[in-house]
This record gives C-alpha cells, structure tokens and sequence, in this order.
C-alpha cells in the first residue's frame, strides 16, 4: 500500500459517509410519500398511473407484489432478446451491425434484466444504438429499479405491524425510477461527458493515425474458420493499415446508469477501462463512488423507515468494515511485482501492471475492483483474469460473500438484511431465546426463506463450476493453463449466480453452452432469491410487533456488528473455501514457491 | 394474473420511452451545447485534419517516436473496434514470453537501453487502447528517440517534461503522458 493508495481510500470513505445520509433521507421519504419532490412530480405521475389502469393508493399483498415484479421483469428480458434479433433492421444502427445470435440474445436478456450485465458479446461490434438505449439502458434503470422496490418492500415488513400489505409494486417502480435514479443519471452522465466521455449517435470515425501499423492478420477459410498449420498454429498473412476507426455512441448516458444502478455492463468491450468509457481519474474515482453511493444510503432510508437510524447505521457499519479489510487486500497484492516477469527484467516498482491503464495505476484499479466485486456492479477498470493470484482471489471472495456487503442496488440490502436475520437467530440458538430482529419474531417460515435466499446461489455456483468442468463445452472455454484456468470458470459461475457480471474474461463465454448455463443461473440467482425475499416481507408484516424487554438482544451495537460480520463471513467461507483453494490458492503456491 | 398484465405492460412501455429514448435525447442535447468536443469523442486535429483522438492510443514501433503501452488487440494493436486485454495470468507462460519479447524490441532499438525496463512499457493495458505512459517510461525512450532523430536529449527530456499531467487534483490516478499528443508535438519541434 502507497501513501497515495491510503489516502484514497480515505478520501473514499469520506465522501462516502457523508453523501449516504442525505441521500438515504431523500429516498426514504420518496418511497413513503413524504418527500416535497413529490408535489412537482405528482402531475407526471397521476398520467402514468392513469395509462396503467393503476390505482395508487390500493396495496399489494406480497404475492402480488412478487407476480408484478416477476411480470415486468419477464417483458423486460422479452423486449431485449426481441431488440437484438431485430436490430438490423431497426433505426440507429450506422454500422449495420447484423442480428445476434439466439444464444448470446437470450444470454444478453437474461443478464441485464437480472441486474448482473455479464457481457458475453463486445458492445462495439454486436450491437446498434437503438439495441443499447431501447433494450440495455433501460434494463440498467429498471432492474436497479426491481433490486430498490423489493428491499423497500422487506423494509415495509419489519416497519409495519399486522398490516396484509407490502405496498404498491407500480407506484413503487414509478418512483424509484421518476425520482431516484433518473435525476442522478442526469447529473452523472453531464459529468462524464464533462471528462470526455462520448455521447452522440455518429457512425464510427475513421481517423489516419500518425504511423503505419503492421501486423499479422489470422487467415480464414470460406467458412470463416481460422486456418491453422499442422502443429495447431494459425496461419498468417502480413497486413498493415494507418486507418484507426474510433467507435461512437451514446456512451455516457448508459455509463452512468451503469454504474448507479450497479449494473456494470459496459457499451464497450473494455467496459470502465475503456477511455471513452472511463476517461480521467476523477471521472473514475466518482464512477467508485457512485457504486456505492445508493446501496449505502438505502442502509440509512431502512433505518428511517424502520423509526431508528441506528439500525441502519448498524448494518452499514458491518458493510464498511468488511469493504476497508477488502480493499486493503486488493491495493496490497496487486502493488506486487509478478516474480516472473521481474526476473526478465521488468521494473517491480510498479507493480503488477499487466491488464491495467496508466491513468488509473495500481491504487485506483485494486480500489475500484473491490467495490465493483463487493457491490454487485461488475463493471472493470482493469483485467481482474490479469491479476495476481491473491489479488483476483479478492474480487472472487468479495461475491462469494454473496453480494450484501453494500452490494446491488435494493438487492445488497435485502441480502444483508436475510444475513441479519440469520445472525440474530443463531444468537437466539445460542441463549436458548425465540430470535426477534426489529421486533418482529423470527420464526420456522421466515427461517425457511432465509435458508432458500442465502444457499440458492452457491448452489448454483458451485454445481454450474462443476458441472462446467466435468463437461468438452465447459473446458473448451478456458484461455490460460492450470489452476488459473478453473479460477475462470468459477469465477465465471461465481459472477452470474451472484448477479456481479464481472469475469476472468479470457474464457470465452459467447458458446451456446455458457451462454445458457451463466443465464440459468442469472435468472435464479436473481429471482430464487427476490421470490424469498417478498415471501418473508409478508409474513413479517402480519406479525405483531413486539416490545423489546431485557433479554432482546439490540441490534444496534458494535456486538450485533461483529456477530453480523462473522455470519456473513462464516457463510461464505463454509460455502467456497475448498473452491478457493482449488484455484487462485494453489495458483498463488506455485508463482511464488517455485521462483 | 390478468389483472397485473395491463399495468405491467403498459408501465414497461411508458418507462421504456422515458429512459431508453428520451433520456439519452436529452443528455446527447446537453452534452452538445455544453461539452461539445468531448460528447464528439476529443478528437486531436493538426492542420485541419484529424490525426486520432486525444483519449484513444494509436500504435508506435518506428524507433523515432515514443512508444505506448503494448496493446493485446487484434488483429492489430490499437484496434479501436476491438478493445481489451490480453487476460493472460499471472503464470501463463504466454506472459512471460509476451513481455521477454517486447522487452529484447525495446533493447534492440537501442542497445544502450538498461535494465530493469518500466512495467507500464512492456505489460499491455486494459482497454489496448490506453492514451498514456507513465513519466518513467517516456524518459526510458528519451536516448533512442534523441539517436533516432538527431536532436539533444534536453530538448527532449524538455518536452516530456511540459506533456507530463500529475495526478488529477493532485489527488486521483497515476502521472501520465499522453503519447499521440507527445508525438505530434515531436514531429512539430523540426
């Protein structure tokens, strides 16, 4: 850790702590119809709900709830499969680019209705403008829009007593959407633009660059096959070209929603590494922020909506430990020199700078990869396959916590809020007490949901990594040799059922086979969990509230943080610990006991 | 069911309208009046004709101009339409062998070059497209380029010098140089 990775961080945090609070009110009142904002917005509203057949004030029950959510979220995917396998013949596509393929189409739906943007395809040569505003920039808003309603709905679990609803699915949508993340969009996308990001709808420039490139260009047969000679090498032709064709867009109104939303995927390939994506360390350090920023203020809008802030300062303590632990790792391994490539010569100094961009160096990419992995955003600034072994150990364990420190917009919350529960019921176990969290009674059922939402997405990671690996299709995929290669693959598994969407992008993913599998587990990492989640909502809503006597533990203070922390990490650890060794433990052994 | 089936899918549409098209409308409208030159991809133009753009890195192997980072492209490095890594690991072989190679083209183009070599040279960036290098590797180059075209090293190391941008706000990134800015201001010192 440098000087310079210190205080960054603590700049980080600072910015952080004090933008959540006010944030956190707004959204609060915005979700229970108190905030000022509401007023001016009211007309807007009034017609949409009156285009819906939407009556405002009549609530759901959770089921509803669920089915709405479900409803929209399935037309969502539709819309977006039914973009991509149109677009060449829809408007705004310059470059002409041709229909996707079924699988990755399907793939690409799944993964941006399910809040994870796991991109299997290179944005700047798959897909039209239309293709990335009408399907992907609007799935950015309204899945971030899904994760926040079904946290607000869990929050009305636990505020309201004996009560049959949840609250209004529609409105709540309309909301969140209306008032929440459309303006911070605005303002962010300005600011990008600002630092040079790109926002137009011109075709691709081409430009004459300064020198001639010569290269070596792969040759294909008729079928469009790559020819390779006997030993398996493929064959090329010399070619040289002094033309660079600069890709175009409208970039920095999906960047910033992007990265709001935690969503992470990227219009272009390179996702935030790319320089019209991500163009200065400012406009990175504020794409770090704007991560967190939302799924930290929800923490505080759950404390007042619950009628106790410090509930929530509670819960975003725990986040905040474990994220500096995080990231102190991440800035600390990938500050070391690969041995191997010091041994050639190279400068160690510097670090491990393979797969990373100059304006960010070290600090701001380790920083950057931790709070992407830990929020279920995955987007990158750098290549994570590239890192050291422990420091891509570190993004990989951060979304095997299972994405509730901070995590996903809406979704961190509610993950963290089932984790909760699981704490105060293992305490409850532990002094022979009926566990109650928030004064609510935690019961059989509420622990069957609980048990469903915590296990089904390591269950869907590891059996997809195993299945992956005892499989031609799965193995096919893998781009660098030994233990490193089944770090791919887990991670591959990992990212999708945890919704994160970042990857070891040297597997090639964009095959019929992982393109069905990571959707699989996409779509149930995202709804085998909601599904719980609002199941346990409205069973917490009928229970009376209890008034807390002397034996309720509180749930507030620095042991009910360490005891929160320890069940998360404990979870996680009894879950993929033997993965882990498997792959990037080993691969760390052998780089460094063998040089 | 039913009953959800017209608020789910007329919401869907009102929402899909607001977001997915006039939202980006609106924001591509603002960023022309306000930030026209960047919303238009920072595009570098000497003379009258554009040479690239400020923000994406373009290849250099001609011992006369300054190098940038190794990019993993393909099939060309700096391939705009391409971007990416190189994902190798950390232990891949086809590291290693990558960087000795990049290293022996640097140590060829001036033998007088030392030891040990600025990571930010021979290892390839994220995007393949990176814009910059850091100081330490632009003044590695400084003999071979001085060599090369037959100027003093000092006119050179004067030159890097006024390209270099510290970190931002003196706060955020790494010391860069950008390398197409760099290299036309070196063709213009003649």
């Amino acid at each position: 850790m440098t000087p310079h990775a210190w205080t960054l961080l603590a700049l980080f945090l600072a910015l952080l702590l004090a933008l959540v609070g006010p944030l956190g009110r707004y959204i609060a009142d915005v979700m229970e119809g108190k905030s000022p904002v509401l007023r001016f917005g009211g007309a807007v509203e009034r017609v949409v709900y009156r285009t819906c057949g939407v009556r405002s004030e009549t609530e759901m029950g959770w089921l509803s709830y669920a089915l709405a959510v479900l409803l929209f979220n399935g037309l969502g995917a539709l819309a977006v499969f039914g973009l991509q396998r149109l677009q060449q013949w829809l408007p705004l596509n310059p470059q002409a680019m041709a229909n996707v393929s079924p699988d990755s189409a399907f793939n690409t739906a799944v993964s941006f209705v399910t809040n994870t943007n796991w991109q299997g395809y290179s944005g700047e040569s798959t897909l039209s403008y239309l293709t990335q505003m009408l399907g992907l920039t609007v799935q950015n808003f309204l899945s971030a829009a899904t994760g926040i309603v079904v946290v607000i709905a869990l929050i009305r679990g636990f505020a309201r007593h004996t009560a049959r609803s949840i609250g209004n699915a529609w409105v709540d949508l309309t909301r969140v959407t209306l008032y929440v993340l459309l303006p911070l969009s605005v303002l962010f996308s300005l600011f990008l633009v600002s630092q040079g990001a790109i926002q137009n709808f011109e075709g691709y420039k081409a430009v004459t660059t300064l020198e001639v490139t010569k290269y070596d260009n792969p040759k294909v047969d008729a079928t469009g096959q790559p020819v390779k000679d006997d030993k398996g090498n493929p064959v090329t032709d010399p070619a040289s070209t002094q033309t660079q064709t600069l890709p175009m867009g409208p970039v920095a109104s999906q960047e910033a929603i992007k990265m709001l939303g935690t969503n992470g995927g990227g219009f272009f390939n390179a996702n935030s590494a790319h320089p019209y994506e991500n163009p200065t360390p400012l406009a990175n350090f504020v794409q770090m922020l704007s991560i967190f920023i939302i799924p930290g203020a929800l923490c505080l809008a759950f404390g007042r909506m619950v009628g106790d802030a410090r509930q929530g300062w509670a819960v975003l303590a725990a986040m905040t430990l474990m994220f500096v632990v995080m990231a102190v790792f991440a800035m600390h391994f990938e500050q070391q020199a690969n041995p191997l490539l010091s041994h050639l010569g190279v400068d160690p100094a510097a670090g491990n700078m393979e797969g990373k961009e100059t304006r960010f160096g070290i600090a701001d990419s380790g920083l950057f990869a931790t709070i992407t992995t830990l929020a279920s955003c995955g987007a990158v600034n750098a290549m994570h396959d590239s890192f050291m072994p422990l420091g891509g150990l570190v993004p990989l364990w951060n979304m095997m916590l299972g994405e509730v420190v901070f995590g996903g917009v809406g979704s961190g919350l509610y993950g963290m809020l089932v984790f909760a529960i699981m704490a105060v019921f293992v305490a409850g176990l532990m002094i022979g007490r009926t566990p109650e969290y928030l004064g609510k009674k935690i019961e059989a059922y509420e622990m069957k949901m609980v048990s469903i939402a915590i296990l089904v997405t390591p269950l869907l990671a590891l059996a997809g990594t195993a299945a992956a690996v005892r499989m031609a299709d799965g193995i096919a995929g893998i781009a660098n040799p030994g233990a490193h290669g089944f770090t791919e693959i887990l991670y591959a598994f990992t990212s999708s059922a945890n919704n994160n969407g970042s990857a070891f992008a040297g597997l090639s993913a964009n095959t019929p086979f992982y393109n069905v599998a990571t959707a699989i587990a996409m779509w149930f990492g995202r709804f085998g969990v909601i599904v719980p989640v609002l199941a346990l909502a409205g069973s917490l809503a009928a229970k009376k509230r209890l008034a807390p006597t002397g034996g309720t533990m509180p749930t507030h203070g620095p042991l009910f943080i360490v005891l929160l922390i320890g069940t998360v990490l404990l979870v996680g650890a009894l879950n993929y610990v033997p993965a882990l060794a498997l792959g990037p433990v080993v691969e760390h052994l052998m780089l460094f006991a063998a040089h | 069911m039913l009953s959800l089936l017209r608020p789910a899918i007329t919401l869907f549409i009102l929402l899909t309208i607001l977001t997915g098209l006039a939202y980006p409308a609106a924001i591509t409208a603002l960023a022309h009046a306000f930030f026209p030159g960047q919303a238009a991809g920072s595009l570098l133009v000497v003379g009258d004709k554009p040479v690239g753009s400020r923000l994406i890195g373009q290849n250099f192997a001609d011992p006369k101009y300054f190098w940038g980072r190794p990019s993993a492209t393909s099939p060309q490095p700096y391939n705009a339409q391409a971007s990416g890594g190189s994902n190798l690991g950390p232990l891949n072989p086809a590291l290693a062998d990558a960087v000795k190679g990049r290293i022996d083209a640097l140590r060829a183009a001036d033998p007088s070059a030392p030891l040990p070599v600025p990571a930010d040279l021979v290892t390839a960036s994220a995007s393949g497209l990176d814009p910059d290098i850091s100081p330490k590797a632009a003044r590695y180059q400084i003999h071979r380029i001085a060599a090369a075209r037959h100027v003093p090293e000092e006119r050179l190391e004067e030159l890097v010098a006024r390209h270099t941008e510290g970190r931002q706000w003196g706060l955020f990134g790494e010391p860069r140089i950008n390398v197409l800015e760099l290299n036309v201001a070196l063709d213009a010192l003649h």
